[in-house]
């Protein structure tokens, strides 16, 4: 059994921990209120080795969701755990997680190398330097490691934060939006970073609001809109629901009622509105509809003053996953 | 129980800050006051006992101890630095312990030595000195150990711990009787007075009950202090 198990107590009799192997994290049916605000409402998943990605828009909930995993916050409802073990008010889980917060408040006095050095004292490490040297190397930091964290740009705080929270080789890693401040080269190091700790056996889970960092990175995806899970599982397959989604697109014409009349024949074309502005379209097939719509208005006589796709924020696909 | 790491990063962050300066400035104006009025001519005869007591212990030592108590955890959780010390399994007990030990010896030397200092420059290394002295130590162990635990309970720590210093001590333990068994300033005044016998200093407890209600309070606060501190949350933002 792993230190954590033997530590930490079950919470009401009804958590097992798990044998020796990857840590499971689970959330059961949590619910998290801040006052009279619901921030995560009736969220279930189970995560295992591999990377995941956390994605929502800003306030969709996915901080809140690590700090439920962190213990951090306490579930209002459901429950919370790591390796079968309730996170909250139980410091020995994190034995097997390592935490990457978000906020950019770290102790800005040390240098990377004291700080990552004293968290494996922290950890009680039998080697807390030699640890510590291990975690900045992993993160490409021993160059800059002697110079205080406050003078760091952010992407060099954030590999700080990173080396600090995998000096005790966690089972677990959660991380806050990991790649904010991050240049091109740092955000690559650290994805390939990433992906070797998952396909080593660790169970990752990061969030972020950038869906192509997801994408290049992520086993699975959590999708958080609002507080729920909006869509969960395989990366392509939630892609896939993605592309079948209708697509809206704003038109302006020479003529637009009578282009609202040739659209709505097309079998690409869901449904067309007349605005004050001119026409909102919903496209059932992206594709075909950009590719039939040049035609069609030629074939009719009117021109095509404008054509804007008005639903590619990732908020819009992420309302759209909600509604599917 | 006291993790020397924790209270090594709380020394870094204590005297990392612009804030260390104001430490020093009541222990200056304590030390000042004494040399002032020993160098004056017809001054009361009980004058070192009030400089000591009444300025000393009871207003050096809790403003010290306010200023120090309050930067070594309120200030983390403010700026959620906290979290990184957390996010380890040190148990919140030695976490809140090593917090309370930083605070109180840093309170002893820049509140509690300088009363002996003060102390000293008035009538040599007599008893008064030495009672004073005792008295500020205890006192910085009990205010650290409030004005901790005030920060792990409450937002905004500095003004709850201003509020009891000011309010509750120097008002209301002085208006009303019963208080002054629930005052820090009493139990160190308490304990001066006891090795002293100098009657001037103000003090309405023997050595016994300002003893024992202080290992009570510390026992209190720091238990509270570390349930508070297991139960951490983060702010919404």
């Amino acid at each position: 059994m792993s230190a954590v198990e033997q530590a930490a107590v079950p919470v009401d009799g009804q958590e097992t921990p798990e044998p020796d192997g990857p840590a499971i994290v689970r959330l059961d049916h949590v619910t998290h209120w801040y006052g009279n605000v619901v921030a995560v409402n009736d969220i279930t998943l189970e995560l295992g080795p591999g990377v995941t990605g956390l994605l929502g828009p800003n306030g969709a909930g996915k901080s809140t969701i690590l700090h439920l995993l962190s213990g951090f916050l306490s579930p209002s409802r459901g429950s919370v755990t790591i390796a079968g073990v309730s996170p909250w008010r139980h410091p020995d889980v994190f034995r097997t997680v390592g935490l990457v917060p978000e906020r950019d408040s770290v102790y800005a006095f040390l240098t990377a190398r004291e700080f990552v050095t004293a968290s494996a004292k922290l950890h009680k490490l039998p080697e807390p330097k030699a640890a510590a040297e291990r975690a900045l190397e992993l993160v490409e930091m021993t160059a800059a490691a002697d110079r205080p964290i406050q003078t760091y740009s952010k992407g060099m705080r954030q590999r700080a934060k990173v080396a600090a929270a995998l000096v005790h080789d966690p089972k677990v890693l959660l991380l806050d939006e990991p790649f904010n401040g991050m240049d091109p080269r740092q955000r690559l190091h650290m994805m390939d970073l990433l992906r070797g700790l998952g396909a080593g056996g660790r169970t990752i889970l990061f969030s972020s609001h950038i869906l192509e960092e997801v994408e290049k990175l992520a086993d699975t995806v959590q999708v958080v809109v609002a507080g729920r899970l909006a869509a969960s599982g395989d990366y392509r397959t939630i892609r896939r629901l993605m592309t079948t989604r209708p697509h809206v697109f704003k038109l302006h014409s020479t003529d637009d009622r009578a282009l609202a009349g040739v659209l709505i024949a097309s079998v690409a074309v869901q449904g067309v509105e007349l605005t004050k502005d001119g026409l909102e379209v919903h496209a059932s097939d992206h594709g075909t509809f950009t590719r039939e719509l040049a035609k069609l208005s030629r074939a009719a006589g009117i021109g095509l003053r404008e054509v804007i796709p008005s639903d590619e924020s990732l908020e819009s696909v992420f309302a759209y996953l909600v509604g599917a | 129980m006291i993790n020397s790491t924790v209270a090594w990063i709380t020394f870094r962050a204590l005297f990392g800050r612009k804030r260390a300066l104001l430490f020093v400035l009541p222990a200056i104006v304590l030390i000042v006051l004494t040399l002032a009025l020993k160098s004056a001519h017809n001054t009361q005869s009980d004058w070192a006992a009030l400089v000591l007591g009444r300025v000393g212990v009871g207003a050096v030592v809790p403003l010290t101890a306010l200023l120090v108590g309050t930067s070594v955890l309120g200030s983390e959780i403010d700026d959620n630095s906290v979290m990184h010390l957390l996010a380890t399994p040190v148990p919140r007990r030695d976490v809140i312990v090593s917090k309370v030990a930083v605070s109180a010896l840093v309170t002893a030397l820049f509140a509690a030595v300088p009363v002996l200092i003060a102390g000293i420059i008035a009538q040599g290394p007599h008893s008064l000195a030495i009672g004073c002295f005792l008295g500020g130590v205890l006192g910085s162990i009990v205010y650290s150990c409030v004005f901790v635990f005030i920060s792990a309970a409450l937002r905004h720590p500095v003004i709850y711990s201003l509020a009891y210093v000011a309010l509750w001590e120097e008002l209301i333990s002085t208006l009303v009787s019963g208080a002054k068994y629930l005052s820090v300033e009493q139990w160190s005044l308490g304990l001066a007075h006891s090795i002293s016998g100098d009657g001037d200093l103000g003090s309405h407890l023997t050595m016994t009950p300002s003893l024992v209600l202080s290992a009570i309070a510390v026992v209190l606060t720091v238990f509270y202090a570390s349930e508070r501190l297991s139960a951490f949350t983060v702010r919404a933002d």
